[in-house]
């Protein structure tokens, strides 16, 4: 269907904040390109002028290989999803989705095909003739999916449209969401600040911090291979622990594997730490003693909070744990688990 | 529903709503009952006795043709001026949102007719328009109008229209900011995402949100238009030429404080009250059904 291009893409508003200082993104066509980062990051703003709801300063965006930066939101043949539905307050629920099909001048009868169709799809069709105010959450939500989908645009914009559910419905429209999004083979740009979502819906994963692109790739690999310290931080939940070293040592370290030289930081998931491990796993490895600060038992599995080597860390245990606050453990991370970190924040 | 305030004393809650009561009997039933019994009675020419004569007040007053013009009069002038006061501020609100650098001055600015006395704007307006030494009306005959209100009924009519929605504009246009910074912008970025072209959303969108606002300002304007416009139309016309100009209210003063026919004017503003509970009803039995709160 379409593809979409930034290229060096940047964004001043008058008085000089930059808010986006020049991003490349390639979206091939059908995929599902989430953008993720702390709010402030430019992700919102970026969005916004693939709409066209801003204007671009600088660089070209263009949509099926068309730059669009002189084009306005109305002739995009976009379809976006806010935070807050925007849904049309005093029109019904089929109005709502017949507003777009009616702009452009699409006769009656294929717009009551379309509409119907649509509200099939996404169970809608018992309440179509609703005003917003009549729905729940969850519905309004399913509504503005629809006024996207029944256009059959070229792109679906979507800007963190599940931060206002609660987090069981959350979770049960991140997989509608995905399942629609594929069945119906539309490029999609998806904002949000949820790093599960990013990570669940990203076939390409954008992490954006300070009007940049941090790191771009496969949502795995970008977890599997941070890019820098604050996409490991970012990704994941709890987040991966950092531990400073000085010169080349990690104070309190038990036992420290070779450092690359110029590693201003050594970096490990909870979930790579193995409590009480025996010495021939720990050959080579990361071995530290933790004094527990904090327990939580989630049911699955167990974060325990810890101080070691004159930082924080988490660590995760599977199940539920014996451990107690005040308890020292010898927590072993493998070599190949270990991530080292410049002292710009970047990779090594 | 709230739960209801339940009072364990029995006094307090008569005595918390007391001045408003005292206020509304005082100012409001109390008159409204002497106007009712003095429509009711008829003088004798030199005001030393009256005598009770039912409803022929009522009677010759409803069959007056000088009466049934004022009807006329005040139909015209109120639909003209509530049209004109709030089309125009609904236009200079909608530009005032496009306005980006001294927003605040122009909207301050917008305001000030409003703090000027009926009787004062309508001095302004005369003066303006005055055949042989307004400025403005300078410019009419330049333009090639036979510019004279003085003598022409339709043109004075228009004069104080423009008088009274002059003033009126300035608190519709307050009204209709507030309306517009109500709407979401999310809204009208959604409408035009969905390819709806400003004309379009601002009937589409903004204009069906704003009914809230534009209600509430045409019962508003209604009622400014029938009652408070005495000042402009006293200045301006002084309801004439001929009787062109003299709205409900304007002959209810003109026969009871100039002329003295106490009883007529009576029996008249009984009736002009009648005829604005019956509007405002009907505006809320009606209207207010098309319109669609939040």
């Amino acid at each position: 269907m379409a593809t979409v291009d930034l290229k060096d893409v940047k964004k001043v508003y008058p008085g000089g904040v930059e808010a986006v200082k020049g991003v490349s993104i390639a979206i091939p066509d059908k995929q599902l390109c989430v953008l993720v980062g702390p709010s402030g990051c430019g992700k919102s703003t970026l969005l916004r002028m693939i709409a066209g709801l801003e204007t671009i300063s600088a660089g070209t965006c263009s949509i099926d290989g068309k730059v669009v930066n002189a084009i306005g939101p109305t002739e995009r043949d976009i379809a976006m999803v806010f935070q807050n539905y925007a849904l049309y307050p005093h029109m019904k629920v089929y109005d709502n989705m017949a507003y777009g099909l009616r702009n452009r001048g699409m006769p009656k009868d294929e717009i009551d095909k379309r509409v119907r169709a649509t509200a099939q799809t996404l169970e809608l069709a018992h309440l179509l003739e609703r005003r917003p105010r009549e729905l729940s959450g969850g519905q309004r939500q399913r509504v503005a999916m629809g006024r996207a989908i029944v256009r059959s645009p070229k792109v679906f914009l979507f800007d963190e449209p599940l931060s206002n559910l609660d987090a069981k419905l959350r979770g049960q429209m991140r997989v509608e969401i995905k399942n629609l999004q594929r069945q119906l083979g539309v490029t999609s740009v998806y904002v949000t600040h949820d790093q599960l979502e990013a990570m669940t819906l990203a076939d390409v994963l954008v992490v954006m911090n300070a009007g940049l692109v941090e790191q771009l790739g496969a949502p795995l690999d970008i977890y599997e291979k941070p890019a820098s310290t604050f996409v490991a931080s970012f990704i994941g939940a709890p987040p991966m622990n950092l531990l400073p070293l000085r010169s080349g040592q990690l104070e309190g370290a038990v036992s420290l594997p070779a450092i690359p030289t110029n590693a201003a930081t050594i970096g490990f998931r909870p979930e790579d730490c193995e409590v009480g491990a025996d010495g021939a796993a720990a050959e080579g490895g990361l071995r530290l003693m933790a004094r527990v600060q904090g327990v939580e038992p989630v049911g699955a599995e167990s974060f325990l909070y810890c101080e070691a080597a004159g930082g924080r860390i988490v660590v995760r245990v599977p199940g539920r744990t014996a451990v107690a606050v005040g308890d020292q453990l010898p927590v072993l991370t493998r070599r190949e688990k270990l991530h080292f970190f410049g002292g710009d924040g970047k990779r090594v | 529903m709230s739960p209801r305030v339940v009072f364990p004393n029995k006094i307090l809650p008569y005595l918390l709503v007391a001045p408003q009561l005292a206020i509304t009997l005082i100012f409001f039933y109390w008159p409204a009952s002497q106007a009712l019994r003095q429509s009711m009675l008829r003088e004798d020419p030199f005001g030393l006795s009256s005598k009770f004569v039912w409803f022929a007040n009522f009677k010759k007053v409803l069959s007056d043709p000088n009466y049934l013009n004022s009807i006329q009069v005040t139909a015209v002038f109120s639909i003209a001026t509530a049209a004109v006061a709030m089309g125009t501020a609904l236009l200079l609100a909608v530009m005032a949102e496009k306005v980006i650098r001294g927003r605040g001055v122009y909207r301050t600015l917008m305001i000030w007719p409003y703090a000027v006395a009926p009787a004062i704007a309508g001095m302004l307006w005369l003066f303006l328009f005055n055949p042989s030494i307004g400025s403005l009306a300078y410019g009419l005959r330049w333009l090639g109008i036979n510019w004279d209100p003085l003598l022409d009924g339709e043109q004075a009519m228009a004069l104080v229209v423009a008088a009274a929605s002059w003033k009126q504009i300035s608190y519709n246009f307050l009204f209709f900011v507030a309306g517009l910074q109500a709407i979401p912008k999310t809204l009208i970025e959604a409408a035009a995402i969905d390819g709806a072209k400003p004309t379009k959303r601002f009937w589409t969108i903004v204009f069906p949100l704003l009914a809230p606002t534009t209600f509430f300002l045409l019962v508003v304007n209604t009622v400014y238009a029938f009652f408070d416009t005495f000042g402009i139309i006293h200045a301006v016309t002084g309801g004439g030429p001929g009787k062109a100009t003299e709205t409900l209210v304007y002959k209810v003063y003109n026969d009871g404080f100039v002329n003295l026919i106490l009883g007529d004017s009576a029996a008249q503003s009984v009736i002009l009250m009648v005829i604005v509970i019956a509007l405002t009803a009907i505006q809320f039995r009606y209207v207010e059904k098309k319109v669609h709160y939040g």
